[in-house]
């Protein structure tokens, strides 16, 4: 049993640290790929070709004043950030990065991933309702819009997959991809996944809580300091979350040739990592009644029938 | 490696120590030079015009509504889906029963214009 703690805590410290690491490095390649991919060179001063940036970055929002506005509702203030974080941070505890490697298993690790993702959208929520001030009121407002949106496709674009794999194991889900990944059996629930994971991110092209050419900066307008950079945190810590599952769920998780099956998770992930980036630089954004419409009137039709066409296929073979 | 729920109890007691750890270090750490210009709502620099928590479009309730019934639709069907290999072609008939009253009232909610934005 102590052998076990020790072993659990380890890994847990591992991939917390590691996922703070990459988090922080995913703003430097962000901002240093989209500079490129604009013709800039993206951040340069801080060390060679500006390495040292994010670290830079974090220790001067560290020491920045804490500024609380005075119309805001104080504890739900500082609360809001924190459950974000939280909500991101807790759901790498079940990710499995190879078949051996992950903090605990459960099974029923789908459902936990997304109920908990689900519970720290409504952060953005509190975070605008709380600091009292117009911008972020309309930006988490539109938060919800979108949170209404996108989830129910979410959870039905998921729905394939769990009927192939039979099991809400994410180390069965990637055990029933030995021979061929989801992706082949579930291209549409894969396109699906992809743009709900995109709204769930709060990410160009769905980046409407934000929309800083709008709404100022939308749900965390009046943040500063490290609440501020918790927001950032968990954007970013979502954004390795929403990877791992569509590597899990569709590219077959820690399976291919050659390589160790971590390394070819991680190749996997930085792929979606690279995909996200290119897609913000790439697109335009969109109105949010425009996304309610995806949402409700063609995202929502098109997985049912992706359920039941996949249910008939599965009762003819 | 089995099935254990514990370890959760300590990712989540890591996760809510750094984070409020980190944001008192931070709010000690910084400097402290209210005045109340800097601690008024954000308004484009000019001063904030009434309250901000003003009353918002009804139509947010019918959908927020809409999207409760129809989420927890999304959960029942998980049970389901899993189970999808047992339960065999009386599982299909089932949900293409569901889906059948699925539609229907989503074909009724859009008729009455609820998933319209004006």
């Amino acid at each position: 049993m102590t052998q076990e703690l020790v072993l659990v805590v380890i890994k847990m410290i591992v991939v917390f640290a590691v996922a703070l690491l990459v988090v922080a490095y995913l703003t430097y390649f962000e901002r240093k790929i989209i500079g490129h991919m604009q013709l800039r060179l993206g951040p340069m001063r801080v060390g060679p070709h500006g390495l040292l940036q994010p670290i830079a970055d974090g220790l001067k929002l560290f020491v920045k004043e804490d500024i609380v506005p005075h119309d805001s509702d104080r504890w739900t203030f500082y609360f809001a950030p924190i459950l974000n974080l939280v909500c991101a941070l807790v759901l790498l505890a079940v990710i499995p990065f190879s078949y051996n490697f992950m903090v605990t298993r459960l099974n029923i690790g789908v459902l936990y991933i997304l109920s908990l993702a689900s519970v720290g959208t409504i952060a953005l929520l509190l975070a605008g309702w709380s600091s009292g001030s117009k911008y972020p009121i309309l930006g988490g407002l539109r938060s919800a819009a979108q949170i209404f949106s996108y989830e129910i496709f979410l959870g039905f674009s998921i729905m394939g997959v769990l009927m192939i794999s039979g099991s809400l194991d994410l180390v069965k889900i990637v055990e029933a991809q030995s021979k061929v990944w989801n992706i082949v059996y579930q291209p549409v629930a894969f396109v699906v996944y992809i743009i709900a994971a995109l709204g769930e991110l709060n990410r160009t092209p769905f980046d409407l809580p934000e929309a800083e050419t709008e709404l100022v900066a939308g749900f965390h307008t009046e943040y500063s300091g490290f609440k501020f950079a918790y927001f950032f945190l968990a954007e970013y810590a979502n954004m390795i979350i929403v990877s791992c599952m569509a590597v899990i769920l569709f590219l077959g998780g820690w399976k291919g040739p050659v390589l160790p099956g971590i390394v070819w998770f991680l190749i996997k992930m930085c792929a979606f990592f690279y995909f996200f980036i290119w897609v913000r630089a790439t697109f335009p954004r969109y109105r949010y009644d425009q996304f309610m419409r995806i949402g409700w009137k063609i995202m929502l039709p098109v997985t049912l029938a992706n359920i039941l066409v996949t249910g008939i296929v599965m009762m003819l073979v | 490696m089995k099935d254990a729920y514990w370890p959760l109890i300590l990712v989540l007691l890591l996760a809510v120590g750094f984070g409020v750890v980190a944001v008192l270090m931070s709010t000690l750490l910084g400097p402290k030079k209210p005045d109340p210009i800097k601690l008024s709502p954000y308004e484009c620099g000019v001063d904030p015009v009434g309250d901000a928590r003003m009353p918002f479009f009804v139509h947010y309730y019918v959908v927020a509504l809409l999207f409760l019934i129809f989420d927890i639709e999304v959960v029942f069907t998980y049970p389901w889906a899993v189970y999808f290999k047992k339960l065999g072609l009386f599982g299909l008939l089932e949900m293409v029963v569901f889906i059948a009253v699925f539609l229907a009232i989503f074909i009724y909610v859009w008729g009455r214009g609820a998933l319209e934005w004006e």
